[in-house]
């Protein structure tokens, strides 16, 4: 689905959005990296008379620059530790969705055959069910363990690169340079992870800017519907979930991990499809 | 066709018997019900009576083969929380889902193709930039916040609509919009692409050529050609109808599917999540049929080969 031909016109049209894009993850990355000192109070810190004031954009003071919630916890400190926790879980999520993506299609392009019907029917079914679903089973009912949600984020989009990579490594392993290595005696690992790969780690490089984006919205969703990451860890989906609750007296609370979660995922969009231009003309 | 068609149903039947396989044994090896239902510190002797009530006492593969059994017979188990037959509990809040999802799906249809189909007709103007730019911001924005801004904008500020519930006539309006803002975005990118690409095709320059006028180029030849592969994400959306309202509706406190399913998987309620999961993959299953069928029918290259579209 040609979701991001959009963007691209988009970018072509205003090019220095392209560079905004890029500022914007670079402080989110820095926020994250940073959050232990970027954060005035600790995330978790009460202050029962300083509830429910607004930011300094809504007349509040600078003590609590984005506001405090019901509890009087510091907006900021939250939402910059929300930033590390929901980037940490994106990032990951991606990592072993692509890991584990592309050695399947590794898998079904070296063997053919019944293995490959195995992994194309489980690439069918995956694209078949909505995934949230299939999250909301497997998470509740297993419980609710940071590293078994990491890994369900890594389920989320592992058909859309099993499914590249297969493809790619059929027509590479026509290429005279597979067969020529493997002449030499190369190892099946070599030959893949030395050749096969770097030359298709481009599209699957495009890929992630897809799927990262996903991810978060994923993650954020789940956390939103209090069944993803739990207190006292925060995520910005837990913010927005909560803040949901004081909607009429402090719209705040859940205004800027919104706001976090939109800029972000847009960011991520619109430098994908930069890189997409970049890096692989063929998809456009 | 027929042979075609065959097989694709013994395809959908193996999906959906995949699908009750991996519910079964998902939900029964991560944890035990027992536990769940009754607290931790709950007599033995009750315990005990609980599993043996629910025949968890047995081993899981015959737990597996009777679960099976029932199924083909149509009993899916009774709910766990009040013993209801879970069929029937769930089957109760399909009308509210459709209430919201059959609307919703209605507004992205009048919208997002008519949008997408501007917006490729006269590319780069300032419509279809607009149009473009509203479609980003529509897949970027999550449905939880989009609802939450409504909700901000449309009952705190103004004032006109209830914020949740269902107790009102008016109360389906925000849910609605909030699902159709999103896919009418998704939809209108979609088609303008699929329209885009079919513009730049030879047969388009040679029926312009042979001096037909612009408006029956576009009628007769562009939009049956852009119709096929947005028939895909139609099919999928219609596929969604069941249970693409999860978030939106845990916003909106509407007692549909996807509250249903929020409610029974933080109560652990196997059952219920067991028939919902299976309702979803019999409508997606069915969906991708019907899109295949409409595939034939606006693709006659498919009819005879019978290979398919994609």
């Amino acid at each position: 689905m040609d979701v991001k031909g959009g963007v691209r016109r988009f970018f072509e049209a205003s090019p220095p959005l392209t560079l905004l894009a890029l500022a914007w993850i670079a402080f989110m990355v820095i926020v994250a990296f940073g959050a232990d000192f970027l954060a005035p109070y600790s995330f978790t810190a009460l202050d029962l008379r300083a509830r429910l004031h607004p930011p300094v954009f809504m007349g509040g003071k600078w003590a609590h620059a984005l506001g405090s919630d019901e509890l009087g916890r510091d907006v900021l400190s939250r939402l910059v530790m929300s930033i590390r926790l929901s980037l940490l879980i994106a990032f990951f999520g991606t990592m072993i969705a692509a890991a584990f993506g592309t050695a399947m299609g590794f898998v079904a392009a070296h063997f053919r055959g019944k293995v490959e019907a195995v992994i194309l029917m489980l690439i069918d079914f995956q694209a078949s069910m909505p995934f949230l679903i299939i999250a909301l089973a497997v998470l509740a009912f297993f419980g609710n363990n940071l590293v078994l949600f990491v890994m369900l984020m890594g389920l989320n989009s592992w058909e859309r690169y099993a499914r590249i990579a297969r493809g790619l490594t059929l027509s590479a392993n026509e290429q005279g340079y597979a067969a020529a290595v493997r002449q030499l005696g190369a190892s099946n690992l070599r030959v893949y992870g030395l050749h096969v790969l770097p030359n298709i780690a481009s599209t699957l490089i495009v890929s992630m800017t897809i799927t990262f984006p996903e991810t978060i919205l994923l993650e954020s969703g789940l956390s939103f519907l209090g069944l993803g990451v739990q207190p006292p860890l925060t995520s910005l989906g837990n913010m927005v979930g909560y803040g949901r609750e004081y909607l009429t007296r402090a719209p705040w609370i859940m205004l800027s991990p919104a706001a976090v979660i939109v800029l972000s995922t847009l960011s991520i969009s619109i430098v994908g499809d930069w890189l997409r231009d970049r890096l692989d003309p063929t998809l456009r | 066709m027929l042979r075609y068609l065959t097989g694709r149903l013994l395809r959908a039947v193996l999906t959906i018997f995949l699908v009750i396989t991996f519910a079964f044994f998902v939900l029964h090896l991560s944890g035990d019900p027992a536990m769940m239902i009754l607290s931790a510190d709950a007599p033995p002797e009750s315990v005990k009576a609980f599993r043996a009530a629910w025949g968890l006492d047995r081993p899981l593969w015959i737990q597996y083969l009777a679960y099976v059994w029932n199924a083909l017979h149509g009993d899916l188990g009774n709910s766990m929380r009040d013993g209801r037959p879970a069929v029937q509990l769930v089957l109760e809040r399909v009308p509210a889902t459709l209430a919201i999802t059959v609307p919703a799906f209605l507004l992205k249809l009048v919208i997002g193709i008519p949008a997408g189909i501007y917006a490729a007709l006269h590319r780069n103007s300032a419509a279809d930039r607009l149009t473009m730019m509203v479609s980003v911001a529509g897949f970027t924005v999550p449905s939880f916040v989009l609802a939450l801004v409504l909700v901000l904008v449309f009952s705190v500020q103004l004032g006109w609509l209830p914020s949740a519930g269902s107790d009102r006539p008016t109360s389906a309006i925000l849910p609605i919009v909030t699902l159709g803002i999103a896919g009418a975005a998704i939809l209108a990118r979609f088609t303008r692409s699929a329209m885009l690409e079919v513009l730049g095709q030879p047969y388009i320059r040679a029926a312009s050529a042979k001096g037909l006028q612009w408006r029956t180029v576009v009628v007769r030849h562009a939009l049956p050609n852009a119709a096929i592969p947005t028939t895909t994400i139609v099919g999928f959306m219609v596929g969604t109808l069941i249970a693409g309202a999860v978030v939106v509706e845990s916003v909106f406190a509407w007692p549909g599917i996807g509250r249903l399913l929020v409610s029974s998987v933080s109560n652990r309620d196997l059952a219920v999540v067991q028939v919902i999961l299976l309702l979803v993959a019999a409508t997606m299953v069915t969906a991708n049929i019907v899109v295949d069928v409409v595939y034939g029918w606006l693709d006659p290259r498919l009819r005879r080969g019978g290979a398919r579209g994609r």
